[in-house]
């Protein structure tokens, strides 16, 4: 009896281990970067919305962070664009339409390809891509908005896949055999039945796959040519706020302003994907609700 | 019950990898034992992205030298490694540029020591366009237009050149990223202090600049003279207009007439002692200067043994 009850407090522990990590890591953060937040310097206005971002400058230092803020959604929204249905199609595919022996294969090979290093897609994204977007498109630089976003969304698209197989899976056959029943085609019934159905699941996936992205680095550093201006198009170059901090928190003597800003942006960084998971959940409650 | 198995299962396994790796550790000791009769030294360097080649060539050659010695490089930027320095978590940092004032005053307030200087060869920061463009010079003002903030220049046609096969000829600008000593380097020499013109491509090291500016018929960048491919063009570089340009090489370097000749440097915390002396003054010695040299960069003395 002793035994079960340790094991019921183990398990609990790790339940509750998530929220105390997750509270842990943001009052870290955001101790860090407190002192400048409340500091006089700091003006939050110029902090948010100004694109001049000169951390080390000898002569007027100014941090502001607009153009690392549209990099990342920008590089974020374009990986989703091309994700999205991208992942949630073949997600419908492996589950509803592939043949099971095939099935078996395309689920290891997508796992395989969630497993790929980021530093590995980011060398491709340097290499490969760059070159291809110069052919293809007469960019003078290939490490652009549409590099960074094309290798985000090939990173992104295993998890929705593997997530969205797994939701669709959790419909019961039943769903799917009374809409047979009713004389649906196979499109009609995934469409109309199992779709609404799992919607929660796939947004759960949908999010995974924008965490990914939001919170990718090397990849991005690599593939995004790392230059901070606002873009005009998908093939400027821009720089993202990970790469930026991935790129600059080594030299920044600890405890320096620099440092407490580049934690500030942590703290940015938190918010922008607090503030979607939150609208995200919204949604979904919003529809159940009608 | 199931817990405690979960809990001693790893025991043994445990134990025979802690023995394994005891008996490697003998083994090396072993090995290590007869050349020298002393414990192993390991030395950390890191720092300048310019001088990471140079001091891996210096790491691998006095492997052989000295086999006593470990000597472990990283590179990050002469701003990382200052940094590490200060914390007092590495023995050398390189670097491309000068320790500023602050950072010796905050190397002192956190180890107690303080920074001990020690130049050990020169470099010409080269100026590299695409090797199709057909700008052969460039004065120190036209390149302070082109990088710097509110500077004028941002087409290849107001420096009076056409680029060959390409209609948008708007100037792309290759930088470093703000951790490297040949940024700073760059900032304070040609742009006079100012800030760079935001929207450059800001590459994480001295190769990856040679490496774009290679791929892009638009490009300009800067980096060390170690680093030339056939794809890029270095250009000559003038003081001033109307002064004579000055092409990068090591006899410009020498007769200190290229305008951005620049010294290359190591940091220790306090006067270097044991492993990190014998490193050092080997360094300085014909042997490590011919490294040097052999990676694209000038030694300090042309004129002998600086022992």
């Amino acid at each position: 009896m002793a035994g079960e009850r340790a094991l019921e407090l183990l398990i609990r522990l790790s339940g509750i281990s998530a929220v105390l990590f997750v509270l842990a890591i943001f009052f870290f953060v955001f101790r860090e970067a407190a002192p400048v937040l409340f500091a006089d310097e700091l003006k939050p206005l110029e902090f948010l919305f100004s694109s001049e971002w000169y951390p080390t400058s000898d002569i007027n230092v100014r941090y502001g962070t607009w153009a690392l803020t549209v990099g990342t959604v920008g590089v974020t929204a374009l990986a989703m664009l091309l994700a999205v249905p991208f992942g949630i199609g073949a997600a419908i595919y492996v589950s509803e339409f592939s043949a099971p022996k095939s099935k078996e294969t395309l689920k290891i090979v997508i796992e395989l390809l969630a497993a790929i290093p980021s530093v590995v897609w980011g060398f491709i994204g340097l290499t490969v891509m760059s070159r291809l977007i110069v052919t293809l498109t007469g960019a003078p630089v290939g490490v652009n908005l549409l590099n960074g976003g094309v290798i985000l969304a090939l990173m992104s698209v295993p998890i929705i896949v593997s997530i969205g197989e797994d939701a669709l899976k959790a419909v019961p056959d039943s769903y799917r055999e009374a809409a047979i029943a009713l004389g649906a085609t196979r499109w009609q019934m995934v469409y109309r039945v199992l779709l609404p159905a799992a919607k929660n699941g796939l947004l759960a996936a949908v999010l995974l796959g924008v965490g990914r992205a939001v919170g990718e680095t090397m990849a991005v550093l690599m593939a995004t040519g790392h230059a901070v201006q606002v873009p005009r198009g998908i093939l400027d170059s821009v720089r993202t706020l990970t790469a930026n901090i991935a790129a600059e928190l080594g030299e920044a003597p600890a405890g320096s302003e620099h440092y407490r800003v580049l934690f500030l942006t942590g703290v940015l960084l938190f918010c922008i994907t607090f503030a979607i998971n939150l609208a995200a959940d919204l949604v979904i409650r919003g529809r159940q609700r009608k | 019950m199931i817990l405690r198995r979960a809990i001693t299962l790893p025991n043994p396994s445990l134990a025979s990898a802690a023995s394994a790796s005891l008996l490697i550790l003998g083994l090396l000791a072993c090995g290590g034992a007869p050349d020298s009769g002393q414990p192993r030294a390991v030395i950390q360097i890191k720092g300048s992205d310019t001088m990471v080649n140079v001091a891996q060539a210096w790491a691998e050659e006095y492997k052989r030298a000295m086999p006593s010695v470990d000597v472990e490089v990283s590179g990050g930027g002469s701003g990382v490694g200052i940094a590490a320095l200060e914390r007092g978590t590495i023995d050398i940092a390189t670097a491309s540029r000068n320790m500023k004032a602050q950072e010796i005053e905050q190397a002192k307030r956190n180890t107690g020591k303080e920074p001990r200087e020690l130049i050990v060869g020169f470099d010409a920061l080269a100026v590299y366009v695409n090797g199709d463009n057909p700008l052969d010079e460039v004065a120190l003002g036209q390149l302070a237009e082109v990088f710097s903030e509110g500077g004028t220049v941002t087409r290849w046609s107001q420096l009076g050149v056409t680029i060959p096969g390409v209609e948008d000829d708007t100037i792309v600008r290759v930088s470093r990223q703000s951790s490297s000593g040949t940024y700073e380097f760059f900032r304070e020499h040609v742009l006079g202090k100012k800030d760079f013109k935001l929207g450059s491509r800001d590459m994480n090291g001295s190769k990856e600049v040679v490496e774009l500016v290679g791929t892009t018929k638009v490009a300009i960048g800067y980096s060390g003279m170690g680093y030339a491919t056939p794809a890029v063009k270095m250009l000559r570089v003038a003081s001033a207009p109307g002064q004579p340009a000055v092409a990068p090489s090591v006899a410009n370097t020498i007769a200190k007439t290229y305008p951005l000749a620049r010294s290359l440097q190591v940091y220790t915390l306090g006067e270097p002692s044991g492993a990190v002396k014998e490193f050092l003054s080997w360094i300085l010695s014909p042997d490590g200067q011919r490294i040097l040299q052999d990676n694209g960069y000038v030694p300090v003395t042309a004129s002998g043994d600086p022992r």
